[in-house]
C-alpha cells in the first residue's frame, strides 16, 4: 500500500539530494525503510546509525511505521555552538 | 519569573544588546557565553562557516532543555541566540545569558546550555578551509 510522505532535508542530506523537501509516494513500511531507499535513490553516505529521524517534529525510532501524511524529517549529526 | 527564550539569527548578533534586555531588581549575576568562529579547526584553517538549523524541531528541543535547566538550577532567566548563514572568523555564532540572585547557577546554568546544545539542538555546521575543501561537521 502506498504512502504519501513529505521528506525534509537538512545539510549534507539537503546539498546531496540538491533540495530541501520532496512529496514522494512509497511502498517502505518503516521510516528506515524509507531513508534506504532515498539513500539508493541520491547516493547518501549517511548511515542510519549515525542519524535521527522526526515525524511530524517529533524524534521516533527508526523502526516507526509510517503512515499517510507524515512529515519526516532526518537529522544528520549536529553540530550547533 | 521563570523565563527562557531561543532564537535563531541570520543577521550579526547585537551581544550588547542582548545582555543589556537580561535585567531585573532580583537579578544579583548574569553569565554570559559567547561562540565564536575560530581561525583553526583541527589544525586546518578555517575562512567561514555555514550554520543551518531546523527551527520546528530546534525550539521544542530547546524547551526541553531549558526546563532540565531550571529544574537543576535556581536561575530566573535563561536566553539563547544561535546564528544561522554565513559567518565569517570572529563573529558570534552562539550567544547565551543567564540571570540568577547567585553566581553559581548562573554559571552553571550556562555551562550546562552550551555542552547540552552542542550534541541536541538540530544544527548543522559546514566549515570552509583555506585549501578549498569544506565539510560538514560531526559526519563519520
Amino acid at each position: 500500500m502506498s504512502r504519501r510522505i513529505e521528506v525534509r532535508f537538512f545539510a549534507v542530506l539537503r546539498e546531496t539530494a540538491g533540495k530541501r523537501s520532496e512529496t514522494l509516494d512509497t511502498d517502505a513500511v518503516t521510516v528506515r525503510a524509507l531513508y534506504e531507499e532515498l539513500r539508493t535513490q541520491y547516493g547518501f553516505t549517511l548511515p542510519v546509525s549515525s542519524m535521527r529521524v522526526a515525524i511530524h517534529d517529533a524524534v521516533q525510532p527508526w523502526d516507526t511505521p509510517l503512515q499517510d501524511g507524515d512529515v519526516v524529517t532526518f537529522i544528520p549529526p549536529v553540530a550547533g555552538g | 519569573m521563570d523565563a527562557a527564550s531561543f532564537m535563531l539569527a541570520d543577521q550579526p548578533l547585537d551581544v550588547a544588546a542582548l545582555s543589556g534586555a537580561l535585567q531585573g531588581p532580583e537579578v544579583g549575576a548574569l553569565a554570559v557565553f559567547e561562540g565564536r568562529v575560530r581561525r583553526t579547526n583541527l589544525g586546518r584553517q578555517v575562512l567561514r562557516l555555514e550554520y543551518e538549523a531546523a527551527p520546528e524541531l530546534a525550539e521544542p528541543e530547546f524547551e526541553r532543555l531549558a526546563n532540565e535547566i531550571r529544574d537543576r538550577f535556581e536561575i530566573l532567566d535563561l536566553r539563547c541566540v544561535h546564528r544561522t548563514g554565513s559567518l565569517e572568523i570572529g563573529d558570534c555564532a552562539v550567544w547565551i545569558g543567564v540571570t540568577a540572585a547567585h553566581r553559581e547557577p548562573a554559571f552553571d546554568a550556562c555551562r550546562m546550555l552550551i555542552d547540552e546544545l552542542k550534541h541536541r539542538l538540530p544544527i548543522w555546521k559546514k566549515e570552509h578551509y583555506a585549501d578549498g575543501d569544506s565539510g560538514w561537521i560531526g559526519h563519520p
